[in-house]
């Protein structure tokens, strides 16, 4: 099994996306030599300190300075070298959005930029510090691969991936930790989506932590009668277009699901290929073009209505369409 | 590998440059003229003396590498990469042409021989320090350059990276500054002052020179004085006139970004042939 059995009763165990990063990158260091960490002063937050301990000379701190920080990375492409940039997706994806456009994603520089602290789990921090508009401003840069994990077995999966593809890619983690939907087994190809529960009557596509909401929200629904396809979006650009519009033509109904704006993220980019492939009724579940605020991540997530009973009501509304 | 030209050629090899980037930007009815005109000494030596490169072989490992920072100067680097020998001479005439390998700022994977793509500033000093400490890594002996505008130091990013190439110690790499004291909207005094400049660069941690930046002789000895220098970048500024050349180019803020006309052109060739 890729994915963990339904209804399994074991308790469900929780990995944090960061931590897995960390660990992953710091064991990729033996094996590509190639690789450089460069980080913004939040080193022990994005977990990079681990990669800095085994290969002190490989890892810079660049200070509080992200605009220097991708002019850099940029730089250590040019001369062969497999750059690993880390800081708050705010940080990373928005403060030097302008120098990723010039000084790697024009050029197709090989630079893999990993946040961590993504989305309105952020938490108490609030407003400044959640980022909920990345997945956008990457999506839109050409040549920019944007990978969002569902979970640290995925995150570990992906790591493998991007290190070994040529070209710039945007990595969104986070600061919580994530409920496991993955086994070992799983396969992760980058623009390939996965089909994480069958369904017939309604396709929920999620990416990141929403798509355990989403599985949790498709074990409700079975309880009312209504088979949810569960699908998890994980490459949002280049995106999985022949999984999502034949999942379309199957269930005649989509609600997408992400800790994001509804702006520029998931919902949109699965939008676009719909209305043009393969129009569907469609629901999107995320921040619905709203700054963040401070509060615990549960309360975060009730207010901005991100939790698995709001995507049942999406997918009661999109029902009526069909 | 690109065999060094003897220093007294250097003024006539920069007299057919300037032609050829006044020529160029005629032809292409828009682009930087002030700015490629102020940079031609520096490129000259750069490419011409100082550098080791082969333009039969752009991808070279142990190449020196030039970043082009202030990237609306693209007519004087291209100038220089095909006199080189980078490319036909004749591309030179399709600046900023729909499909040319001449774009209208420099982009990498067009042009042989152009190292990074810029265009945006402020960019390329953070760039030219990552390519400065990849290098280091592999122990390789070759030596980064950059080009920088005067009024780009106006960019936070500069100041950014001046910050990290003095902590990271990044002593193969030397930063040229063309202080031709114009810029779009007017002298860079008026529009935002970025004096002292030399006390500012000092107080960074760089080690930091002025030169005429128009005496070829004066811009290599700055060049061979930094490769000595260890433990720290170094920066040259190098003083030159906007327009550099042509009288009625010289230091005059409104040919920064317009290319002269035919009438223009006729007038600058004859006091550069005459």
């Amino acid at each position: 099994m890729r994915v963990k059995a339904e209804g399994n009763k074991e308790a469900v165990k929780f990995l944090g996306t960061r931590n897995v990063y960390g660990e992953v990158l710091a064991a990729l260091g033996d094996t590509y030599p190639q690789i450089v960490v460069l980080n913004a002063d939040l080193s022990g937050s994005t977990q990079t300190e681990l990669f800095h301990k085994k290969f002190p000379h490989r890892f810079f701190n660049m200070g509080i300075a992200e605009q220097d920080m991708i002019g850099t990375a940029a730089g250590f492409a040019t001369v062969g070298k497999i750059p690993f940039v880390s800081t708050f997706a705010i940080f990373a994806a928005g403060k030097p959005w302008e120098q990723i456009r010039q000084s790697i994603t024009n050029p197709g520089l090989n630079v893999k930029i990993v946040s961590t602290h993504g989305g309105i789990t952020v938490g108490e921090d609030g407003a400044s510090h959640q980022c909920l508009e990345d997945i956008g401003l990457m999506r839109i840069l050409p040549h920019m691969v944007v990978i969002v994990p569902a979970d640290g077995i995925e995150t570990r999966k992906v790591m493998s991936a991007i290190v070994k593809y040529q070209g710039p890619v945007y990595v969104r983690l986070s600061r919580v930790k994530f409920p496991v939907i993955f086994d070992e087994g799983y396969e992760f190809k980058i623009s390939k989506g996965t089909v994480v529960r069958a369904g017939t009557d309604v396709t929920i596509v999620a990416t990141g932590l929403m798509v355990s909401h989403s599985l949790m929200a498709a074990e409700l629904l079975e309880e009312e009668g209504i088979a949810a396809q569960v699908i998890n979006i994980s490459t949002i650009k280049p995106i999985d277009q022949e999984l999502i519009i034949n999942a379309s033509r199957t269930t005649g109904a989509v609600v997408t699901a992400e800790e994001h704006s509804i702006i520029g993220g998931l919902g949109s980019a699965v939008a676009e290929v719909l209305s043009e492939h393969s129009p569907t009724p469609m629901r999107r579940i995320g921040i619905k073009d709203q700054s963040g605020t401070s509060g615990s991540t549960a309360e975060l997530l009730e207010r901005y209505q991100l939790n698995p009973q709001h995507i049942i009501t999406a997918v009661r509304e999109v029902l009526q369409q069909k | 590998m690109f065999s060094k030209t003897p220093l007294e050629e250097l003024p006539a090899i920069a007299r057919q440059i300037r032609i050829d980037i006044l020529t160029m930007l005629t032809h292409a009815g828009s682009g930087h003229t002030g700015g490629s005109l102020s940079a031609v000494e520096i490129l000259t030596v750069l490419y011409f003396v100082k550098m080791r490169h082969d333009p039969s072989n752009p991808q070279w490992p142990e190449r020196d590498r030039f970043v082009l920072s202030k990237g609306h100067a693209a007519p004087a680097l291209y100038t220089v990469l095909a006199r080189c020998g980078y490319f036909n001479h004749e591309a030179l005439m399709t600046l900023r042409k729909m499909g040319s390998i001449l774009q209208g700022h420099p982009d990498m994977n067009a042009t042989p021989g152009v190292e990074i793509s810029t265009g945006s500033l402020g960019q390329g000093l953070s760039i030219a320090n990552g390519m400065a400490l990849g290098l280091k890594l592999d122990k390789s002996s070759s030596r980064v350059y950059v080009l920088l505008g005067d009024g780009e130091v106006q960019e936070g990013q500069v100041w950014e990276a001046a910050m990290s190439a003095a902590h990271y110690k990044i002593d193969n790499l030397c930063a040229l500054l063309d202080f031709n004291g114009l810029q779009i909207d007017g002298p860079v005094r008026k529009i935002m002052n970025i004096e002292p400049l030399p006390d500012k660069w000092s107080a960074f941690g760089w080690d930091v020179c002025q030169v005429n930046g128009h005496d070829p002789g004066a811009i290599l000895d700055a060049l061979h004085r930094a490769e000595k220098v260890k433990g720290k970048p170094s920066l040259i500024i190098c003083e030159t006139l906007k327009g550099k050349g042509i009288s009625f180019f010289e230091n005059k803020v409104e040919y920064h970004g317009v290319s002269p006309t035919d009438k223009e052109l006729e007038e600058a060739l004859k006091e550069l042939c005459g």
